[in-house]
């Protein structure tokens, strides 16, 4: 039978669903949590420095500006340039990184992005409009369980190659704003505005949509 | 500055006020006149309770309860529903003390209901990392002491909730989930303490299983599978392999109360291919006998040597009293991940070899040496670096984690088992970088094939261990088999695992169907049994996830006429006769 709650159970329920902070209360919160956690890596990603050795910004979210480099393979470091995209696919793992103190965002796997070029005349109206010579940029985490998305395979339910997060099967098209095609996941991936200048590429502006894996309530 | 704090602190008191406002409609808590867990309880449970994964220390899930039974059951209907309010897979048993149930779900929450009426007493959800990488989202419940309860956690830590409110009382961080350190399982409770193992093989951990003191959650000792320099069994191992050779210890241990010994399973190897990790490679793919007290391992039994398949062995063996070859034996049965059914002998200081069969077809084992147990290899079926390599059954094995049932009434053995699968991998030398998957393979290399022609794939076996023996077998003719099953004294077993989304009640001493109910998703969680007032119930998650999932993906891809089209989301579903 339901009866008024105890101020054990109101204290309880304050601790479960606090209101959401300030911008600047929510940065710090985050950069003491991601500073007092030991780094990693994720999936197709480089090896990290450990927290400790992490430096200022290298857990932030891409901003304006940054620029891109290469996250894995032979070229780890380096920038990642139009030239460096094969049309087509498939896409460049890579992370952003600050033009001007040279600091990697690596120290927060949410940061790692995929980079394609495809056939413009692939993409649907709001992602054209949205790609750079048709260069395109997500997050590279799944919006479902948070796995990596690590392949670039024929589709499940299709006969397209699309991005695949092989945790738990689920698939995206990144010709359609990387909407979900395949398998569990709820959402698409969040996309990154980039911009494209003399062949350089760079950070247009803020992920669009959540980055990482649902979570309840 | 001031006026903003002082914004803020009017804005969350308004906010409190509201949640608990909101909140008073919805919640029957905080619980009163809870029953606390004893020692004594736990080895000797009501039979109208289930306080321990499979009810009682042995790990048999059998239910003594009988008012449910082969006659009536027909006559089996919803009592109560409740939605979780998540999707993936839900797995845990709801556990019942006296009248409460708790239910674990995926994303780390918990919560207490009325296990008669279904109303709500309290919820814990517990925040976790925006960026924890969850390869298996979901929990195998929650244990009991006392007045409180025990969660581990997929962030790695181990959470005791007060059990009349739910509020924390402790949270002790066990290992850095950035790591690939996580734990899916309910945690085992013995005499004070609370133990656990780590999940994380895919990620080239070293598997452990740990215990905490109840009270105050301060660690009390660690035993690592793997064994480390100096210690025995070391030298089963070559180089550094030992460090990140996997053997995770994903799944709650049994007990044996008249000698004190806990038997944990233990997982495979990591890499995959064993030629990354040369030599029987102790303690993975066995079972180990340890001191609660101390975590001191007694003895071990290895099912099979330098796993190369990913056949983890973590469920924990049946400790079942048999009377096979005209001697009582004290038995561990486990039919394994490795397609064998193993009936082994524990003593005091040794487990020894009895028997093993294979339940499912393989072409991996040629044959088991009578002497030391140990499987007989085909290399050719063995997976090696730089060539592809095929295998019967496939990596989800004959069995895989979802648990087999003993009937103390009929005596058999009943196996959720697969039938008709093969996969296969082409091994491949990738450097570990910690936190990210190290199978030894690219994860899109991995397949599963049904067999060409096929006529069923999941099946409902009832094995007699004493003369090794099937009794019966019911097969699913377009569906896995993928979740755990439980017996009762009404002579009946219980188990959901197939993408129709149906929960079933088999005859368990024919095998035959008796009842089905259609759940809103498909059931990988455990069936439960309890008794409230004189009336019998019958309790199990319906939520389709994790490997159920990928396993049913696989099948839609195999042209064999299967979607991969079953719902996800979470619903406890009570069942008791219609009156």
């Amino acid at each position: 039978m339901a009866r008024a709650l105890s101020n054990t159970h109101c204290s309880s329920s304050e601790t479960v669903a606090e209101p959401e902070a300030d911008e600047s209360t929510e940065q710090t919160r985050r950069a003491i949590l991601l500073g007092a956690l030991a780094s990693t890596a994720c999936l197709g990603c480089s090896t990290r420095a450990h927290a400790a050795e992490d430096p200022p910004g290298s857990d932030e979210r891409p901003q304006r500006g940054d620029v891109l480099v290469f996250s894995e393979g032979d070229q780890e470091g380096k920038l990642v340039t139009a030239a460096d995209l094969p049309a087509g696919g498939p896409p460049v793992h890579a992370w952003p990184k600050d033009p001007k103190t040279s600091v990697v965002r690596s120290a927060s796997r949410l940061n790692e992005i995929l980079i394609i070029r495809l056939d413009p005349a692939e993409l649907d109206e709001q992602t054209k409009a949205r790609a750079v010579d048709g260069i395109l940029a997500y997050s590279a985490i799944c919006s479902h369980a948070g796995c990596p998305v690590t392949a670039w395979v024929k589709s499940d339910a299709g006969d397209k190659e699309v991005f695949k997060c092989m945790c738990h099967n689920s698939e995206y098209d990144p010709r359609a704003g990387a909407q979900v095609v395949f398998g569990p996941a709820p959402r698409r991936l969040a996309a990154l505005p980039l911009a494209l200048a003399d062949g350089a590429l760079s950070v247009a502006g803020n992920f669009i949509g959540k980055v990482g894996g649902a979570q309840p309530g | 500055m001031k006026t903003s704090i002082t914004k803020k602190q009017w804005y969350l008191s308004g906010f409190v006020a509201f949640t608990c406002l909101v909140s008073t409609a919805a919640i029957a808590g905080p619980i009163e006149n809870y029953a606390p867990v004893t020692q004594q309880r736990l080895e000797n449970p009501e039979p109208g309770n289930w306080m321990l994964y499979r009810r009682t220390y042995d790990g048999q899930g059998y239910s003594p309860l009988d008012q449910i039974n082969t006659s009536n059951v027909k006559n089996l209907t919803p009592v109560w529903t409740f939605a979780t309010g998540v999707v993936e897979g839900h797995e845990a048993p709801p556990i019942v003390n006296n009248g409460v149930m708790f239910v674990a779900t995926p994303m780390g929450q918990v919560i207490a209901l009325n296990a008669k009426t279904g109303d709500e007493y309290w919820r814990y959800k517990r925040q976790l990392p925006d960026d924890l990488f969850q390869l298996h989202p979901t929990s195998r419940g929650v244990g009991l002491w006392e007045d409180k309860l025990y969660l581990a956690t997929t962030d790695d830590h181990v959470v005791a909730l007060d059990a009349k409110t739910g509020k924390v009382v402790w949270d002790t961080k066990v290992q850095d989930y950035k790591k690939g350190q996580y734990m899916t399982l309910m945690p085992l409770i013995v005499d004070g303490k609370v133990i656990v193992g780590g999940s994380g093989g895919e990620f080239g951990v070293r598997g452990y299983v740990a215990a905490f003191d109840a009270k105050d959650g301060k660690e009390l000792w660690r035993t690592f599978t793997i064994p480390g320099e100096g210690e025995p069994g070391h030298d089963t191992w070559q180089g550094d392999d030992w460090k990140n050779g996997g053997g995770s210890a994903w799944m709650t241990g049994n007990y044996d109360k008249d000698t004190k010994t806990i038997y944990w399973g233990v997982g495979n190897a990591a890499p995959w291919p064993g030629e990354m990790h040369p030599g029987d490679n102790l303690y993975t793919s066995s079972v180990l006998a340890l001191d609660p007290g101390t975590g001191k391992i007694k003895t071990y039994h290895q099912y099979h040597q330098n796993d190369s398949w990913d056949w983890d062995e973590v469920e924990a063996p049946m400790l079942i009293d048999l009377q096979r070859d005209g001697r009582n034996i004290k038995s561990l049965v486990h039919p394994g991940r490795d397609a064998i059914f193993w009936v082994l002998e524990r003593t005091p200081t040794k487990i020894n070899y009895v028997a093993g069969w294979p339940f499912v077809a393989t072409d991996v084992w040629k044959g088991i040496d009578a002497e030391s147990g140990k499987p007989i290899v085909d290399p050719d079926h063995k997976p090696v670096v730089g060539k592809r390599v095929e295998f019967c059954p496939s990596l989800w094995g004959g069995k895989d984690w979802p648990s087999a049932a003993y009937s103390q009434k009929t005596g058999l053995v009943y196996v959720p088992a697969n039938e008709n699968f093969c996969g296969g991998f082409t091994g491949e030398k990738i450097a570990l970088k910690p936190g990210e998957l190290w199978l030894g393979t690219k994860p899109e290399d991995i397949g599963l094939k049904a067999k060409p022609g096929a006529d069923h794939f999941g099946e409902l076996q009832a094995w007699d261990p004493a003369t090794g023996k099937k009794v019966w077998q019911h097969n699913f003719p377009k569906s896995q088999l993928f979740g755990s099953v439980t017996a009762t004294a009404g002579d009946l077993v219980f188990a959901g695992g197939t993408n129709d989304r149906n929960f079933r009640a088999f005859n368990a001493k024919t095998g035959e169907l008796l009842w089905e109910q259609k759940t809103n998703s498909g059931i990988m969680g455990m069936p439960v049994s309890y008794e409230i007032d004189g009336t019998q119930y019958v309790a199990v998650q319906s939520g389709w996830g994790v490997d159920a999932q990928r396993i049913q993906d696989a099948l839609a891809t195999n042209n064999i006429g299967i979607e991969s089209n079953v719902p996800q989301g979470g619903v406890i579903w009570v069942f008791a006769l219609k009156k």
